[in-house]
């Protein structure tokens, strides 16, 4: 940097070779750089290289709506009063005046009646909600079906994971917090369910609703879980989450000039900052629209909240529905012993909840635990090739799915003129069948798909052209593809399963391997044994097909 | 788990840059294909027309987003406007939402749509490196870790190191006491209802939930289901929606013939029965009644109670009958109560004997 003592002839001093800033912009960032470092910074992250592909804009999706939740969720708490207190209507919505109600659902009323673009808030603020969860999962999915949580990226996977499952929570104590009819009748669900605990379930509740269901605590208390705890939790985990994105550079799907030590793609600056940052408004905007047109929520039809109170068709939102569905179609066990009640019907359901979403959860471990893959990957799977993963990916999906029919059984009966009953046996059934079937589909899927890539490689791709041949035969003209889909299709790793060691060792003394071992070597073989992967096509194959005189 | 097991069994990784060069593979990696210029790169009309489009849309967010200040200003509130094929609308919410939307839809499809067409789409390579680091550099930090450790004397120093890990364990308890102050003890509070004011002596109304009057066994007609809650109790009390959560009652009557359970027929006044209205799966008010079959149905979760067969549940998923209230008639012929429950009302809980 310059400094006073600079002559005015304006030569550069001795002791600094920098060159003077061109202008007050360079200055500035001069000025910058010599207390945040900014330079070092940007070096590493400002042409910093993303691939191009339309499934990486899933996660995205997740970041914009989780900031128009914020912004949107900020401008809400200056209206909205978290309390149960007492207050007759007097606003302007004529159904509901003169009725006591709780100041919660009360401002909820005049956030929507009263505040000018207060309901259109109010609604970005649910509609991205909506979005935000849905587009964690199909993230999610589309990080699991192309195996990019393969190493380096395990820990981004979990900090994902809870991610969703901070948001569905959110998404929960969030819409709890109206006070409405449909609201508060989660709100006693939840009580019910946690009564089901056993020992500790009464002391839960007390605890959590500060006495008896409803009390006058449970608003003001998921007010500050929905605006503060896990906001600033999801906040953090956000971060890291993005930190870990650049930090691991993004993963590519295989191609021309791709490797494991290299990403091919755009730079941050400019395409991305344009492409990215535009996508925020298009996003939010879409979101703006939806949210003009659509109506999400309307508290004021339901009315205030009371214990003995109730509308049809009440449902959770769409991602609650899956706990849902457990919950309706769980037969209602009871066991009764000592003066105790165990009661199974909503405790089964209660563990079953969080063991469905831990299951996606550790399945990136389990899967480097049965190959013993060391190794980093940054090149994604396609899905076909991983047909086992995919398979349990699609079983997974199918549970999810069958639990969502499961916990809006009624909808389904009056839309669809069904009998609820058959509807809920089915889906007690298809919660063990479903995804079994599933799998079994998925998986021979897969290997068919395998099996054309194959073709395709070895005998080229249809061209169209029929030929006739000099005896008068008809053939097909087959085309060999071009080098760099050759390439494309057979650049995936087979993994072979793993064998067991040797049942002696070099002495020729009995060696037995532990029931993990033998564990891990079985279902290694079902990942990737003979029935679950096509072996790709070897260059002498390839050779023989092409140098010869066969009909193809 | 062994590496003689695994290692040997990984596949070769693919595709290393060399590759590319070697003879008889037929698919080898052709490398980085070449750039393909599109229409904006070689011809500068369509470069120009690329960037009025992008600033047309730029202009047209500026348009929406003076729509919006001027719907927020110009709409009232309280207006209704009818639009195909949505319906009756808030046209304020409207006009805001929709030129909100475009405002900030035209930025974003501006931007990239100038990333499209008008910057670079060269593709670059930029080399990974390894996560994991270098071996000097993994065994400088544990020497580093090792020199600190052994400088701290945490090892060596068994005192220290366990009255500290003590005091770790303990503070923590001092935020856990804290939290006692939540909520109030279970003690007896889920086992008894606000029916319990009532006794042979002084027995409490019933008070219809909707004309807020006691009612008279003839007022109850079969087919019919009625709500109530006990005497005493307003809709204004500060602790109503307490009450009522655990006192609301529905009464159905069904002909004496027609009750298949003796004991439940004992507890109700000439065919008229009061069960709690409050649902033994997790609470939700059971209010859907098939007057035929006498099945109440819980609109929550689907549990279907038999009112005729002591309120037995016939499907769903809770676990056991709704608690029934005995009543009778007192000197003035109103439907009373004389008692609790026999049993706590609404979901299941631990401490909850049959």
């Amino acid at each position: 940097m310059s400094s006073a003592s600079s002559t005015t002839t304006g030569a550069a001093k001795p002791s600094s070779t920098r060159d003077k800033p061109a202008n007050k912009w360079e200055a500035a960032a001069d000025w910058t750089d010599g207390r945040l470092g900014i330079y070092s910074l940007a070096k590493a992250n400002l042409r910093k290289i993303f691939p191009d592909h339309w499934s990486f804009m899933l996660g995205e999706i997740c970041l914009y709506s989780f900031v128009i939740i914020i912004l949107t969720g900020v401008y809400l708490t200056l209206f909205f009063k978290p309390s149960m207190g007492e207050v007759i209507y007097n606003g302007s919505y004529v159904p509901l005046k003169g009725i006591g109600m709780s100041e919660a659902y009360a401002s909820t009323l005049d956030i929507s009646f009263e505040v000018r673009g207060g309901l259109l808030i109010r609604q970005i603020h649910h509609w991205a909600a909506l979005v935000f969860v849905a587009a964690m999962l199909v993230h999610m999915m589309r990080v699991f079906f192309t195996g990019a949580f393969r190493k380096p990226r395990e820990i981004n996977w979990v900090f994902g994971f809870l991610l969703l499952v901070l948001g569905m929570f959110d998404g929960f104590f969030g819409y709890s917090l109206p006070d409405d009819l449909l609201s508060g009748t989660g709100i006693r669900f939840m009580e019910g369910a946690i009564l089901a605990v056993p020992l500790v379930g009464t002391y839960l509740q007390m605890f959590l609703y500060g006495g008896e269901f409803p009390g006058h605590d449970i608003i003001p208390r998921f007010f500050t879980i929905h605006v503060l705890l896990i906001p600033g939790i999801m906040l953090g985990l956000l971060v890291a989450h993005l930190i870990l994105v650049f930090y691991h550079k993004h993963t590519q799907w295989a191609g021309p000039g791709k490797t494991e030590k290299n990403v091919v793609g755009m730079p941050l600056m400019p395409v991305y900052m344009a492409k990215a940052g535009g996508f925020f408004f298009l996003v939010f905007g879409l979101i703006s629209a939806i949210s003009a047109i659509a109506s999400i929520n309307p508290i004021w039809a339901y009315g205030p909240y009371r214990p003995d109170q109730v509308s049809t068709d009440a449902q959770p939102d769409w991602y609650m529905g899956f706990s849902e569905g457990l919950i309706r179609v769980m037969p209602g066990w009871e066991i009764s012993l000592w003066g105790h009640t165990l009661n199974l019907g909503v405790f089964v359901p209660l563990m079953i909840f969080p063991l469905v979403l831990v299951a996606i959860a550790v399945y990136p471990f389990i899967e480097g635990w049965i190959t013993g893959d060391k190794r980093e990957h940054h090149i994604l799977d396609r899905p076909r090739n991983a047909p086992v993963r995919t398979a349990l990916g699609a079983a997974w999906i199918s549970l999810y799915l069958v639990l969502l029919v499961g916990g809006g059984n009624d909808l389904f009966a009056t839309h669809l003129h069904l009998s609820i009953n058959s509807i809920t046996y089915f889906v007690r059934v298809g919660f063990f069948a479903v995804p079994v079937i599933v799998f079994i589909i998925t998986k021979r899927w897969c290997l068919g798909l395998q099996r054309r890539d194959k073709e395709k490689v070895l005998h080229g791709r249809e061209t169209g052209v029929i030929k006739r041949l000099p005896h008068g035969e008809f053939v097909e003209v087959h085309a060999q593809l071009p080098q760099k889909d050759l390439f494309k299709l057979t650049a995936h790793e087979q993994t072979q399963p793993v064998e067991l060691p040797a049942q002696t060792d070099e002495n020729g003394v009995a060696r037995k391997a532990g029931a993990l071992t033998r564990t891990r070597a079985k279902l290694s073989r079902g990942f990737y044994g003979e029935g679950s992967q096509i072996p790709k096509p070897t260059a002498e194959e390839h050779h023989e097909i092409t140098s010869g005189h066969g009909h193809h | 788990m062994s590496h003689d097991m695994s290692e040997e069994k990984l596949p070769e990784s693919h595709g290393s840059a060399g590759e590319v060069a070697e003879h008889g593979n037929p698919f080898a990696d052709p490398g980085l294909p070449a750039h393909e210029p599109r229409r904006t790169d070689i011809d500068e009309k369509a470069a120009s027309r690329a960037e009025r489009q992008v600033s047309l849309m730029f202009v047209i967010s500026m348009l929406a987003t003076v729509g919006f200040i001027a719907s927020y200003v110009a709409i009232d509130p309280d207006k209704i406007v009818y639009i195909f094929p949505l319906g009756k609308v808030s046209a304020l919410n409207f006009a805001l939402g929709l030129t909100l939307g475009v405002a900030l839809f035209m930025i974003g499809a501006g931007a990239v749509h100038w990333a499209r067409t008008l910057m670079s789409d060269v593709e670059l390579p930029a080399e990974r490196h390894p996560i994991e680091a270098s071996d000097e550099v993994r065994a400088d930090v544990i020497e580093q870790f090792k020199t600190g450790a052994a400088e701290s004397g945490f090892g060596r120093r068994k005192m220290i190191r366990n009255t500290l890990i003590g005091s770790m364990a303990l503070v923590p308890l001092s935020g856990v006491v804290l939290l006692r102050d939540l909520g109030p003890l279970p003690e007896k509070k889920l086992q008894e209802t606000g029916w319990k004011e009532a006794t042979e002596t002084k027995p409490l109304q019933l008070v219809n939930m909707n004309t807020m009057q006691p009612m008279k066994p003839e007022d109850v007609i079969i087919g019919s289901l009625t709500f109530a809650m006990p005497e005493g109790l307003s809709t204004h009390d500060e602790d109503f929606q307490q009450r009522i959560a655990k006192d609301a009652l529905m009464l159905v009557r069904i002909a004496p013939d027609d009750i298949k359970d003796d004991k439940s027929k004992e507890l109700g006044f000439e065919g008229i029965l009061a069960y709690s209205k409050i649902c033994t799966h997790v609470g939700c008010p059971i209010s859907l009644y098939e007057q035929q079959t006498h099945h109440a149905l819980c609109p929550c979760h689907q549990s279907t109670f038999d009112l005729a067969d002591g309120a037995r549940v016939i499907f769903g998923p809770a676990g056991h009958p709704l608690p029934q209230l005995k009543i009778t008639t007192d000197e003035k012929g109103n439907l009373v109560a004389t008692g609790d429950f026999a049993e706590p009302v609404g979901p299941s809980f631990w401490e909850r004997a049959r």
